[in-house]
């Protein structure tokens, strides 16, 4: 195909806007059929495969949450066993966490920060591939192991001894502990290549003063991710070894510490939730500005609270170990840090109200999202306050008190935003508007159904009723409230079937959307919906933190990158000057192939240590085929 | 059988507990520790109410208010933006003022739950998958007895429980006395309890430890110091070795030679076994299998006879009796008061 190009004709600057197009789309397509749907390396396909995943997990997820709402609708029911239930729960949150809420939030950013930045492709786009099918091979390992009945039961947190050999008979335990290395895997693939395209790939121009706050907030999440996901990789590594082989890390008898489990497992556990919140915090601050019509009031105050916020969240994991009979002083040292989580959490809500303030609001869906986001977010940041107190959190710790807490904060701190985000960016994705009849219903339905579904729980743990029981005793008073907010449960679950039915709807049949339908300011909304293969004709320059609001009409851009092979342009760290044109890889089946060998010796060493020997075989085998020259054009540059 | 028993038994805790259906709630505190946990739970919770709605009030203000003109996005006035830079940085630093606030409470209200010493009533609490075994130890070891699932304290003392996980980790809590504390293998955590006024309370594990998390509950029964002498006296007694009654000698007969003995304790018989609950004054309490059913005949023989369908998973295997041994053995234990 390149061959009937002049050698002389490959730069950008030499070619006609028709030709050039022609040619970027030739050399940065994805070839069509099964081939190239499990070849590609765009990030646009990538991200919305992934995204379309996350939201499946979210649909599965949120199944199993009606089947735990109908077994507590009432005391002492037999709709579900203990055994089942357990399954349920831990799956449930496993899911949510690891399959849903991580992946998801990484999956809007592999699609959009490559656009925010103005590049053409993520960096290290076959490990983002590769991410991927990992990510995917560990939902079904998860998935399937539920439906064989051998889905874990030990809770998302896997406390040992309960996950030791011991107590956990069976290969349950291995399958959660392994279904945590697939998802790091992934999690921390992505990290790296957003760290990298941040960095490197950002517009000549993009100074770190003009980075969306969006990207900003991708960029402080990776940075958490590659800190605190090795934590859990020892901890799990350590669990698989004391099941598998004999080790006593975790075992009382030998020396081992069953803390040291807690202290692991929070290490890593805790920033998770800042995992799930910092990029809804750049949502929100992408959906205020946009739908505030004007720039999001205190961009410095809001980067230095993501970053604040990054840094504190590896401070804080003791207190979900205030009751474990940690010393006093110790506990004590560890409220400040909780608490003071909640001066950057202050400073983002203060600044957003500004803006709200200052700016003429438009009253879309998006907007919608966000005010219940911070209706609801206020409330789980209080309660946070309230658990970081040691003496409260003795009272509620390990009840619906905290249940409720964390439904809000995850719900309404982050899943409200990203609902809000699909709504703001499906036309970029699709290219199609979502309906705004539709999206004020699912709006109404799911915050009224979650708000009366979760708030009853505080006054239930308040009450005394614990987390994680399959049910409860008719002497006690709590089954008005359950029944209560089982009722609500359906509605949620309502408001997110209309939202499901909105998705679909609107990807067939949805109004044309344009380039800029919400006349946005970012780098995204510079080229057509969806955007090309190649994302943009010429590579953006920017002046400013919004662009097309600055230059509305006619967006400054250089030139000067080849168009027969896939090039990037590499910018400077802090003034995103160009420094070089960088080749990023064509589409490869390798990923793909390594990812299988890397899942079946993962699955494979759940029942036999020598898995990790002989399946390391294929696996190096397969980083061969990936990264052996294979001729193209980008080898030679 | 075991159903209807269920089903007649079901109403009978309602009934015999109906004046006190909060007796596990943290927002019903009797214990010195509770009451000012649960003070400062109210001084948080009321003030963080305030400045939801504070937040909620602006929120609202600031998307309702009336504005001025339309101006294009980037056309910022700079003094308004400085003057909302003070606001913002006042709001922020009111923030920081009150969470500091809260730590201060938070420590003064540690401090403040007082903690048994050594010379207090002392009890070894230990967590089992999925019942607890209560050991009185002091102040006088040699007086010192055990029981299972039921805790009994004396009113107006402190008392210093020793909690430790005996397999994984199970957490106790009675919300109406005091915040909770785990228990850990390998580990011996400690917490004090008081009550000042006669009552009785229920506690339940709160971390999640197995199938029967659900079912792993307990009751503390504050007495006055002189009824809780009289009840100590009559637990560290032995079980009645002789009886007039046929059916409980038969019950006692088909208790030791069938596997029961195995497992659970009888003091003053040869069933010593110490995997299950010790059952030597098991009539004396109000509930079996830790605060399944309320004690009584019928209760113990729907649990002997099926204890998998009413508990299910627990360690307890059914033991195949004859309905006359049923009878007989639900007649003895009833009779372990």
């Amino acid at each position: 195909m390149t061959d009937t190009i002049a050698h002389a004709q490959i730069l950008d600057t030499e070619l006609e806007r028709p030709r050039l197009t022609g040619q970027l789309a030739e050399t940065w397509k994805t070839e069509s059929g099964l081939w190239g749907a499990l070849s590609t390396v765009d990030h646009k396909i990538i991200g919305r495969r992934y995204i379309t995943t996350a939201f499946v997990f979210l649909l599965l997820g949120g199944v199993l949450a009606i089947l735990m709402r109908l077994q507590l609708a009432g005391p002492e029911q037999r709709l579900i066993g203990p055994d089942r239930y357990n399954q349920i729960f831990t799956i449930h949150g496993a899911n949510m966490m690891f399959l849903f809420a991580v992946p998801v939030m990484e999956a809007m950013g592999v699609y959009l920060v490559p656009l925010m930045v103005g590049t053409r492709n993520i960096a290290f786009p076959r490990l983002n591939a590769f991410s991927y099918w990992m990510f995917l091979a560990g939902g079904l390992v998860l998935w399937i192991s539920f439906a064989l009945d051998m889905g874990p039961d030990v809770g998302w947190f896997a406390y040992v001894p309960l996950s030791g050999p011991q107590y956990a008979p069976g290969k349950r335990a291995d399958i959660w502990a392994q279904m945590i290395t697939f998802t790091e895997v992934a999690a921390l693939a992505v990290a790296v290549e957003i760290v990298v395209t941040v960095f490197k790939q950002r517009a000549p121009g993009m100074s770190l003063d003009r980075i969306p706050l969006f990207v900003w907030a991708m960029l402080v999440t990776s940075f958490v991710v590659i800190m605190a996901m090795p934590a859990i990789m020892v901890a799990s590594t350590s669990l698989i070894l004391d099941r598998l082989v004999g080790t006593h890390f975790f075992n009382p008898a030998e020396g081992g510490d069953v803390l040291l489990w807690q202290h692991l497992f929070w290490f890593f556990g805790h920033p998770e939730v800042y995992i799930i919140f910092i990029p809804a915090v750049g949502m929100v601050s992408t959906l205020v500005a946009t739908f505030s019509r004007r720039p999001v009031y205190g961009y410095l105050a809001l980067v230095v609270a993501l970053i604040g916020t990054g840094i504190l969240a590896f401070g804080l994991w003791v207190h979900h170990m205030f009751t474990t009979g940690l010393p006093r002083l110790g506990e004590s040292f560890f409220t400040a840090p909780s608490m003071a989580i909640a001066i950057p959490s202050g400073v983002q809500i203060f600044c957003w109200i500004a803006t709200l303030w200052e700016g003429r609001p438009v009253f879309k869906t998006p907007l919608l999202f966000v005010i219940g986001f911070i209706v609801t977010f206020v409330i789980g940041g209080l309660t946070g306050v309230m658990v970081a107190s040691v003496p409260f959190d003795t009272q509620v710790h390990d009840t619906y008190f905290v249940v409720a807490h964390f439904h809000y904060v995850l719900i309404g701190g982050a899943v409200f935003p990203l609902l809000g985000a699909v709504y703001y960016w499906f036309p970029k994705f699709t290219g199609r508007m979502m309906s705004e009849r539709l999206g004020r219903w699912a709006f109404g339905l799911i915050f009224i159904g979650f708000h009366a579904t979760f708030f009853p729980m505080h006054i239930l743990g308040l009450e005394g009723m614990p987390r994680r029981v399959y049910t409860y005793q008719p002497d006690l008073p709590w089954h008005g409230l359950n029944l209560f907010a089982s009722a609500s449960a359906v509605v949620l679950a309502a408001g997110f079937l209309v939202f499901f039915i909105d998705v679909v709807m609107s990807a067939r049949s949805g109004n044309l959307a344009g380039d800029n339908p919400w006349d946005a300011p970012t780098l995204e909304w510079a080229t057509s919906s969806p955007p090309p293969a190649y994302n943009f004709a010429h590579m953006p320059v920017v002046s400013g933190a919004h662009p097309l609001w600055e230059q509305p009409g006619a967006l400054n851009v250089a030139d000067g990158l080849h168009t027969d092979r896939r090039e990037v342009l590499v910018t400077a760290i802090t003034t995103a000057a160009p420094q070089a044109r960088e080749s990023s890889p064509q589409n490869s089946i390798w990923p793909l192939l390594t990812a299988i060998a890397t899942s079946i010796m993962l699955i494979w060493s759940i029942f036999s240590p020598w898995a990790v020997v002989w399946g390391s075989i294929p696996i190096a085998i397969t980083l061969i085929g990936w990264f052996w020259p294979k001729g193209t054009p980008e080898d030679e540059a | 059988m075991t159903r209807r028993i269920r089903t007649a038994l079901s109403s009978v805790p309602l009934l015999l507990l109906g004046g006190c259906s909060n007796w596990q709630s943290a927002l019903d505190a009797r214990g010195a520790s509770a009451i000012s946990l649960k003070h400062l739970i109210v001084l948080i919770v009321a003030v963080c109410s305030v400045i939801w709605a504070l937040v909620m009030i602006a929120m609202i203000h600031a998307l309702w208010r009336r504005r001025e003109a339309w101006r294009a996005p980037l056309d910022l006035r700079a003094p308004r933006e400085r003057r909302i830079g003070w606001i913002v940085s006042i709001c922020v630093g009111l923030t920081a003022v009150i969470i500091a606030g809260f730590t201060v409470a938070s420590f003064f209200t540690t401090r403040n739950i007082s903690v048994a010493g050594q010379d207090d009533l002392t009890i070894r609490i230990g967590g089992l998958q999925w019942w607890w075994s209560v050991e009185y130890l002091g102040p006088d070891p040699a007086r010192g007895f055990v029981s299972a699932n039921e805790i009994h304290i004396p009113t107006g003392r402190n008392v210093r429980l020793l909690l430790q996980g005996d397999d994984v980790i199970h957490s106790f809590w009675v919300p109406s006395l005091a915040g909770k504390q785990d228990l850990i293998p390998g580990r011996i955590n400690e917490i004090t309890i008081r009550a000042d006024r006669p009552g009785t309370y229920r506690g339940q594990c709160a971390e999640f430890c197995g199938l029967q998390h659900a079912h792993m509950g307990f009751l503390v029964t504050a007495d006055t110091p002189e009824e809780f002498a009289k009840w100590a006296e009559a637990q560290r007694a032995t079980a009645a070795s002789t009886t007039d009654d046929e059916e409980i000698a038969a019950g006692r007969d088909t208790f030791m030679r069938k596997p029961c003995a195995g497992c659970h304790s009888i003091r003053g018989t040869q069933a010593t076994g110490t995997s299950g609950p010790d059952l030597t004054h098991v009539g004396s309490r109000a509930f079996i299998a830790a605060g399944l059913l309320p004690t009584s005949r019928g209760a113990l023989a729907a649990w002997i006879s099926d204890p998998q369908t009413l508990k299910p998973g627990n360690n307890m295997p059914l033991v195949p009796l004859s309905p006359d041994e049923l009878r007989a053995v639900s007649a003895y234990l009833a009779s372990l008061k």
